[in-house]
């Protein structure tokens, strides 16, 4: 039909001249198929409803400035720093790649017959389907380079990876692979404005009752445009829990595809975002119950102002045979302004009967009572909102475990605040 | 309970009395619990079309009506646009291509050729048929009788079988305080300016593949004009039956409710149990002035198919009302336990400022059967409130979805929408599901959506077991008590008939 021809010569445009990289070739290979079987999502796909993904699309992306706001993030973590420049490891930046229980590579330099041979581009290739996602097809094909994480233990300390940019127009493909061992535990943290245009996918493969915690703050870059793809794997008893703080940004396309396949485990995916201006954010997640009483959450809070947009697109899909499942979903919005949007498809897909399902979504201005209470106590109006703003956001921060990150997350939020009073 | 008869069966399982605590309708409905109780046919000798969809077809039903050339011209342009148009797929519905050409798209009983002049003329076997429905067609039978209690509303009935319309009751009544309710055919040559100035302006010709085929080949169906400032006397009502095999009904309804004026509209339809799937594509469209009131019910029954998915309506609706001025006010209540697959979504366009739209649904499907229902409330005026409950029951293999749109536009400013959507299952071989769009363009708007899927509460069964009830009974009203918000938005009538076909629906989906 028409529209399949319009998505493969939007492909073919978007390759051009493009050669796949050295390495992981027969992924690659398999993913480029992929990919040319897809073509690219176009403004009638479905799954791209409300978000439009031709800057994504085009072949020159935009530069995007960076505004520094400050101090880095987890600065005063005891953790392994990494740091990626325009999509390269940069090893003389960079701490060791020496962690007790962690073997640590990265994929440009991974040699012949590395473990993550068999791993890259698996998870991301099991979740093109219901649901065909051609950015992280895109991406298995062309990632330049990436961190290979496989966690045998209990890791030492957290790894914590900082993006930065030297060109304005950087377009950054970058793809990690997690693998944690039964029992194993880790902690990964990112930060940092990477690209003007992102295309970021990491695949995380859990064993039996390991754990992984995620934190992720994609910020400090005005004009960005980013397209991220999560692919979790959850075996018997595990345990995930990501959560990923968006400030600013022209558009930002957040996937994560999680599929429960081993009983008794519990993935949480939290979001909070933040825009001021033009700024489109898409928190799109699709959570497969393929196991036996397994929790799912996912908790996504934006805050809109001056004409900002907000997308969520949430998914629980519970297969036959997944009882006792516990899925919930939530999806506010706070509009600050009249000129700023929210659109939300909150779906359930229910095929077992035993399970306790359920999704919210709200969305409003400040609460007038509640001003008006802070108010009449003498807080100062800007004050009294950035107080409920902050409250509103809450329940996602309260997803992260870790007291310290949640700290830093915190003050992240009202250095944002502080900046967009008006 | 005058018009609309339960006719439950006699209860001839002795040994069920009334317990304490357990009322005598869910004993009752219980023991009802049956096959699907409207799948006989009537043989009628009837005329049809030729088989088949054609610009001749189109002129014919046209000149079966003898209707002016602008509503051919209508119906030609429709059936045009109609063939460069594809089916939408977006539902989540599996079911073998529909051929189009394999359909009656007109069907008569051969008595009606030369339409009755008063209901004393009509066929006796037509009113056998409703009168076997429990649907009185005779005005005098109903004002004679005696059993009514006092105070009984009474409803006047416009009834559908096949293409067209057999009979409206009450008529003479109802033009004293100046209501018009007739058929559709009949509106076009009685009142063709009323017509002409609404047919299709809230459901446009051109809306959507099932409501472009049916502007083309709409047959008949029900007209209903509330002059200004009047409060329609009694509840509207109109029974479609579909009898004929391999045909398919597509009836065309449209309501008018002028200014201040205020309408309760019933509707109720049911079909033969036949081996082959049958096309049911109608539009309905509610056009909603100044302060105006409409309320619509529907208790939708059509033959759901047999356990294994032989048989039963594929049903396409496309339901609109229009509050096209300030504090129009529109109520859809559904009970959707019919047809084999239903793919419905009435909406409410709330246009004028103040304006206020309500959605109660109750779908359940059992078996194979499949549904996708839910309904769209478009916030365009300022101060507009809308609210949606839905009850989604899955039992046996059957799949059901609940698909609804909530946009508030910019300019629809201080708006509110609550949304509830709560699925049952009963049976680890069904699905529910949930689609829900929200689409929140101004910030003084609030809306809010839950949505719970749980399967039949084991405390609940289990309280009920304890006290003696049986399974199915116990099962019946656990399900009762989730469906009561939306029961109670219907007139009281239908919700004892959907309260009853509630249980029936769920016939051995338990144990």
């Amino acid at each position: 039909m028409g529209a399949a021809s319009v998505k493969a010569e939007a492909l073919a445009t978007r390759l051009g001249g493009l050669a796949l990289p050295d390495g992981m070739t027969a992924a690659r290979e398999t993913a480029l198929a992929r990919l040319s079987a897809m073509g690219l999502p176009g403004k009638r796909d479905e799954y791209w409803h409300y978000t439009d993904p031709s800057a994504l699309n085009a072949v020159q992306s935009k530069p995007a400035a960076v505004s520094d706001n400050g101090a880095a993030l987890f600065s005063g973590m005891d953790a392994v720093k990494l740091v990626f420049v325009d999509g390269v490891f940069d090893a003389a930046a960079s701490d060791d790649l020496t962690l007790s229980g962690v073997s640590l590579g990265c994929l440009a330099t991974a040699p012949a017959g590395h473990w993550a041979q068999t791993a890259y581009g698996a998870l991301e290739s099991a979740g093109q389907n219901p649901i065909a996602r051609p950015w992280a097809a895109f991406n298995t094909a062309f990632a330049s380079d990436g961190l290979l994480i496989h966690v045998t233990g209990k890791a030492a300390k957290p790894v914590s990876v900082t993006y930065l940019r030297r060109y304005d127009a950087a377009n950054v493909v970058l793809h990690h692979v997690i693998k944690l061992d039964a029992g194993a535990e880790f902690t990964f943290l990112e930060q940092g404005p990477a690209a003007a245009r992102l295309n970021h996918v990491i695949e995380i493969d859990l064993a039996e009752g390991a754990r992984f915690h995620h934190i992720r703050a994609q910020g400090r870059d005005l004009g960005r445009h980013a397209v991220t793809h999560i692919f979790a794997h959850l075996g018997a008893e595990a345990l995930f829990k990501s959560f990923t703080l968006t400030a600013d940004g022209a558009l930002t396309r957040n996937e994560a595809v999680i599929t429960f396949a081993g009983p008794d485990a519990k993935a949480h995916v939290a979001g909070a975002a933040m825009g001021d201006g033009a700024f489109h954010h898409d928190d799109t997640v699709f959570v497969t119950h393929a196991a036996e009483r397994c929790e799912s959450r996912q908790v996504f809070k934006k805050v809109l102002k001056h004409g900002a947009v907000g997308v969520f697109q949430g998914k629980i899909l519970v297969k036959k045979g997944a009882q006792k499942t516990d899925g919930y979903q939530i999806s506010q919005a706070l509009l600050l302004d009249d000129d700023s949007q929210f659109l939300a498809k909150p779906e359930l897909e229910i095929y077992a009967d035993d399970v306790k399902c359920s999704h919210g979504s709200t969305s409003g201005a400040i609460d007038d009572t509640a001003l008006f209470y802070l108010r009449s106590r003498g807080v100062p109006l800007r004050a009294a909102q950035s107080l409920l703003i902050l409250a509103f956001l809450a329940d996602t921060i309260a997803e992260i475990e870790d007291e310290a990150i949640a700290e830093d997350i915190r003050a992240q939020l009202e250095t944002w605040l502080a900046r967009h009073e008006s | 309970m005058a018009n609309i008869e339960l006719d439950l069966p006699q209860l001839d399982v002795p040994q069920l009395d009334v317990r304490d605590g357990v009322d005598r309708e869910t004993i009752e409905t219980v023991a009802a619990m049956g096959a699907y109780k409207y799948g006989w046919a009537t043989d009628i000798e009837m005329d049809y079309a030729p088989k088949g969809l054609s610009e001749d077809i189109v002129r014919l039903i046209s000149a079966k009506n003898g209707e002016p050339d602008w509503l051919l011209d209508w119906r030609l342009a429709a059936y045009r646009r109609w063939l460069g148009m594809e089916e939408p797929h977006w539902a989540m519905l599996t079911y073998p291509k529909i051929d189009y050409q394999d359909q009656y798209y007109y069907a008569t009983p051969r008595s009606m050729a030369v339409k009755p002049k008063s209901l004393d003329e009509v066929d006796p076997k037509l009113l056998a048929t409703y009168k076997k429905l429990g649907i009185p067609l005779k005005e005098q039978a109903l004002l004679a009788g005696v059993e009514a209690p006092e105070g009984e509303r009474r409803v006047a009935v416009d009834a559908v079988f096949d293409s067209v319309s057999v009979g409206t009751t009450f008529k003479a009544e109802l033009a004293k305080a100046g209501v018009i309710f007739c058929s559709i055919s009949e509106a076009v040559k009685e009142h063709p300016d009323l017509v002409r100035k609404y047919l299709g302006s809230v459901v446009p010709p051109t809306d959507n593949f099932f409501a472009t085929l049916n502007s083309a080949v709409f047959s008949d169906g029900s007209f209903v004009y509330i002059p200004p400032g009047t409060r329609c006397p009694m509840e509207l009502s109109t029974y479609f039956r579909i009898n004929a095999e391999n045909t398919g009904q597509f009836e065309r309804t449209l309501i008018i409710c002028d200014r201040g004026a205020y309408v309760s509209y019933l509707e109720g339809c049911t079909a033969p149990k036949r081996d082959t799937h049958q096309l049911h594509a109608a539009v309905v469209e509610l056009v909603i002035l100044e302060d105006a009131e409409v309320k619509y019910s529907t208790v939708q029954n059509w033959y759901p198919g047999d356990e294994e998915g032989r048989g039963g309506i594929y049903n396409f609706v496309t339901k609109r009302a229009d509050c096209r001025e300030a504090r129009a006010r529109v109520m859809w209540t559904q009970v959707e336990t019919g047809s084999a697959i239903t793919w419905k979504y009435p909406s409410c366009i709330l246009r004028g400022d103040d304006s206020q739209g309500e959605f109660y649904s109750i779908a359940i499907a059992n078996n194979a059967q499949q549904a996708d229902t839910g309904t769209k409330m478009i916030h365009l005026g300022k101060r507009t409130k809308s609210r949606i409950v839905s009850k989604g029951i899955s039992a046996g293999r059957a799949q059901n979805t609940y698909r609804g749109l909530v946009s508030m536009h910019p300019k629809a400013t201080d708006s509110r929408n609550y949304t509830q959507c709560d699925s049952l299952l009963i049976g680890d071989q069904c699905g529910a599901h949930t689609v829900p769009y929200i689409e929140v363009k101004n910030t003084s708007s609030r809306v809010e959506h839950e949505a719970t899927t749980s399967k039949v509460d084991e405390d609940q069964l289990f309280y009920c077991r304890s006290r003696g009830m049986s399974e199915e009974e116990a099962v019946a009203l656990v399900v009762n008590g989730f469906c009561r918000e939306v029961l109670q938005a219907l007139p009281m009538e239908f919700a004892m008939e959907a309260q009853s076909l509630v249980a029936i629906s769920l016939e051995g989906s338990v144990g």
